[in-house]
């Protein structure tokens, strides 16, 4: 009994504390717990160009922990998130952003969820729609077999 | 007829498939094509303005010719890969600028002195921050500067041979 409570306890424990920091260094944080939230709101929107399925507040690489300074940096300036955002896609392209601007040469990217269910939509009407294939009558030989199946 | 059709397409669409994976792996030897590469910013704008431990922005374009300006560091391993290509392209009267990043001086030059120094000028860019004006992803990284200071091209990832070729075809247009 006191081992399983122990267990819940441990499990539960992080839970309870709450969220740990998203970057390792607590150092590297804002005085200001505001400013700090939304340096790491914009933080998680960037992509860290070393480790790329991450974002510069996940990653441990040099060039994310630099670009989390400069985010930090230009936050305590009173920068706004779009000023921040587009300071680094001014340096690294759109790339940079996990998640891309909705333009012309982004349509396709965006629409794609609503292309597969739709084509998967048309998919199972045309299925459903077409007719049963019918069979062709049974011959004489055949006739004569059912019916032998169906006695015995 | 229909049927047939029918069969023959998923041999149309693999055949499709392994022609384009052909031409990436292709691509990814001879240098033309990068599977994690991402487009310069830079391209076709002046260079951003610098002022590093051994040359400047303005150092650039008082030379007044082409050159290529080379991120690299002592630590980066594809970097001693991508030495004797620079070696080549020196000796080829390609004129190379280099930029250590976040690298110590002393190691730098042990660097230098074990691979042989390609460069013509060498800057350093200890903290990194100059580099990441040049929207540098990791060393090494080339790019190539006109004699108006307007990048022309950017090459991440250890030049190849290939590459190191274009770049002089690039260079004597």
């Amino acid at each position: 009994m006191i081992r399983l409570a122990l267990l819940l306890a441990l499990l539960a424990g992080p839970a309870l504390i709450g969220p740990a920091w998203a970057i390792s260094d607590p150092s590297e944080a804002l005085p200001n717990p505001r400013q700090e939230a939304r340096a790491v709101e914009i933080g998680q929107q960037l992509r860290c160009l070393v480790c790329q399925n991450e974002s510069i507040e996940d990653s441990g690489a040099d060039l994310a922990r630099d670009l989390r300074k400069i985010v930090r940096t230009q936050v305590a300036q009173g920068k706004t998130d779009q000023q921040v955002i587009a300071w680094m896609v001014a340096r690294y392209g759109d790339f940079v952003r996990l998640r891309p601007p909705i333009r012309w040469d982004t349509a396709l990217l965006w629409a794609s969820p609503v292309i597969a269910l739709l084509a998967g939509a048309a998919a199972i009407f045309a299925i459903r729609r077409r007719p049963p294939a019918s069979l062709p009558p049974l011959d004489a030989a055949e006739q004569q077999r059912l019916k032998s199946l169906l006695e015995s | 007829m229909n049927r047939r059709l029918l069969l023959g397409l998923p041999f149309v669409a693999a055949a499709a498939a392994g022609g384009a994976f052909y031409a990436m792996l292709h691509g990814m030897e001879t240098g033309t094509f990068d599977p994690r590469g991402t487009n310069s910013m830079l391209i076709g704008k002046p260079m951003p303005d610098f002022t590093l431990p051994g040359f400047s922005a303005a150092d650039v374009r008082a030379a007044h010719h082409p050159l290529v300006i080379n991120f690299f560091a002592s630590w980066c391993v594809p970097c001693v890969d991508e030495a004797p290509t620079l070696m080549a392209l020196a000796q080829a009267g390609v004129s190379l600028w280099g930029i250590a990043y976040k690298d110590k001086p002393a190691a730098t030059d042990a660097f230098l002195a074990r691979h042989g120094n390609p460069f013509y000028r060498l800057a350093r860019d200890e903290p990194g921050r100059v580099a990441i004006d040049w929207g540098v992803t990791g060393v090494p990284e080339s790019y190539l500067i006109d004699a108006q200071g307007i990048v022309q091209w950017r090459f991440t990832g250890p030049l190849p041979l290939a590459a190191a070729k274009i770049l002089a075809e690039k260079l004597h247009a």
